[in-house]
């Protein structure tokens, strides 16, 4: 019976099956990036960098139709741009990063808008804001799963001095030439991760498997290895249930999986025991008895 | 033979000097502090020496060291405390310069790291979140880092602002062992009475040198009166401060 819920639409069909995968290896890729995200303060930066991205794969478009390849250069030129930008113009004038990034994401915003509703319909507009999860091609698949790999790869290379960099980056600047380094191969982990979860998800969906399971995992882990561990299997388990969901009740499945992620944060919000309500409130019973 | 030697050295912000045409040397081994009123660039110069901030005019040299050799403990950390890292976690970043991003950290490692917690008086806090330290216990938790980074120069910025006596004692022990090993210590402190107590050399800075030596004949009443006025004269453009640009 329950194995019949959970185990038959993927059994059945094989664009459920490939859903599954694409959205698995997001979780492993992505997720570990929002974690850090979200240690850096910077959970913000993954939506405007979803939202930079947009103009480049509009013009992979133009050029090459719904074209795999096309698209995602584009959108990692365009990504990368916007992440060097912002960058190169928060270290060498007074701007601080928050602001040059926002003005940058928004001139490409404005440009990816620009060029989607002059030129393509309504219906690439939605492919490309909400993705096709439930249509994804071998191509397309070995991209995600590519890219999985190599995020996790990089991460687990750059573990350390990403740590120092996110804590204490005046030490590592210190110490260490690594920083500059360190900080670029980070926002491009951003941007490779949000432009293959925008061929499943949708540039803006892509953002909400990266940063809501972080989010969700502070409450659960108090070491970064935890934290990444479970925003890992919160994420996988979204996936799961949202597309189950989608499956079942005809829904469209990005935006399912993503608000599964959000119900799974709301959860941890209240039941957490790193910080969560109930946690904080039987702290405080324990103190005022 | 001098560890650090400023020759001429004019250093600033936007073109405004905030140490201006220092001269001075800082024997190696020595156990210096610099005073001076606020705004007398003395955090300024001790960035001039990591190399933070480059010269507008003139040099620091660093003889016989390389910027490996050089531990610094900024005035302000940029350290975030929400951060979810560990006592030893902090600690064992001090050994980046040995380990850098892929090395183990090993057993022999682990002990030093032991040694150090011990010696800022941090034992029994090893598993503790940062977040949890109070102001005190970072202080020992940073010089347990600087500790470990067995580093020939040591610069510290006001190291002992904010915190408690019993801390302060414990910490200024650290400098001393520090200055019995042979290293050369740096310190801007505002406190007098510790300078005169700890320190046996003392440099004066009110953007340009007021006095360097043995800190009995720097801490004067005259000299500190000649500090006030010169950084005074200071707050003005750069041109009213008396000394031509030749």
């Amino acid at each position: 019976m329950i194995w019949d819920i959970f185990f038959q639409p993927f059994a059945d069909f094989g664009f459920m099956r490939r859903a599954l995968l694409g959205c698995i290896a997001i979780s492993v890729g992505a997720t570990p990036v929002g974690v850090f995200l979200m240690l850096r303060r910077m959970s913000l930066t993954g939506d405007a960098m979803a939202h930079a991205i947009l103009p480049g794969a509009a013009i992979g478009y133009l050029i090459a139709g719904l074209s795999l390849g096309a698209m995602t250069v584009g959108g990692l030129i365009a990504g990368m741009a916007v992440a060097l930008l912002s960058g190169l113009v928060t270290r060498v004038t007074v701007l601080r990063e928050d602001a040059s990034l926002a003005a940058f994401y928004l001139i490409s915003l404005a440009l990816g808008v620009l060029i989607v509703s002059t030129r393509g319909s309504n219906v690439d507009l939605m492919h490309v804001l909400f993705g096709t999860v439930l249509a994804l091609d071998d191509a397309t698949l070995t991209l995600l799963c590519s890219i999985a790999s190599l995020s996790t790869l990089t991460i687990a290379l750059f573990f350390r001095p990403l740590v120092l960099e996110c804590a204490d980056p005046q030490f590592l600047r210190s110490v260490s030439g690594l920083s500059v380094v360190t900080h670029f191969t980070f926002l491009a982990l951003v941007v490779l991760n949000l432009v293959a979860g925008f061929h499943a998800l949708g540039t803006l969906m892509a953002v909400g498997i990266m940063i809501l399971p972080a989010a969700a995992a502070r409450f659960w882990a108090v070491g970064i290895g935890g934290m990444i561990v479970v925003a890992v299997a919160v994420a996988m388990l979204a996936s799961v249930i949202g597309l189950l969901l989608s499956y079942y009740f005809s829904l469209p499945s990005g935006p399912t999986v993503i608000l599964v992620a959000g119900i799974g944060y709301g959860l941890s919000i209240v039941f957490g025991p790193a910080g969560g309500l109930i946690a904080q409130a039987s702290l405080r019973r324990h103190y005022e008895t | 033979m001098p560890a650090v030697a400023f020759q001429k050295l004019t250093l600033g912000y936007d073109r405004q000097p905030a140490v201006h045409r220092l001269e001075a040397e800082i024997e190696d081994g020595s156990l210096t502090a610099i005073v001076g009123p606020n705004g007398a660039g003395k955090s300024t110069l001790l960035k001039g020496v990591t190399g933070a901030l480059s010269p507008l005019e003139g040099h620091v040299s660093i003889k016989g060291l390389s910027r490996d050799d050089i531990a610094y403990l900024p005035q302000q950390s940029e350290i975030d405390q929400s951060f979810p890292l560990s006592v030893v976690d902090l600690v064992s970043m001090g050994l980046w310069r040995e380990i850098g991003p892929f090395g183990w950290l090993g057993r022999k490692r682990q002990a030093r790291i032991d040694d150090a917690i011990a010696a800022a008086g941090l034992t029994g806090f090893e598993a503790r979140p940062i977040g949890s330290l109070s102001g005190g216990q970072m202080q020992r938790a940073l010089f347990a880092r600087l500790l470990l980074q067995d580093a020939r120069l040591v610069l510290l910025d006001e190291p002992f602002t904010s915190i408690d006596a019993r801390t302060m004692a414990d910490l200024l022990d650290v400098v001393r062992g520090w200055h019995g090993e042979g290293r050369t210590v740096v310190a801007v402190l505002h406190d007098h009475e510790t300078v005169r107590a700890h320190f046996p050399q003392t440099l004066m800075l009110a953007r340009e040198l007021v006095a360097h030596g043995p800190t009995e004949q720097v801490l004067t009443a005259e000299n500190q009166f000649r500090a006030r006025q010169m950084c005074e004269a200071c707050a003005g453009p750069p041109h009213v401060c008396g000394r031509s640009a030749a």
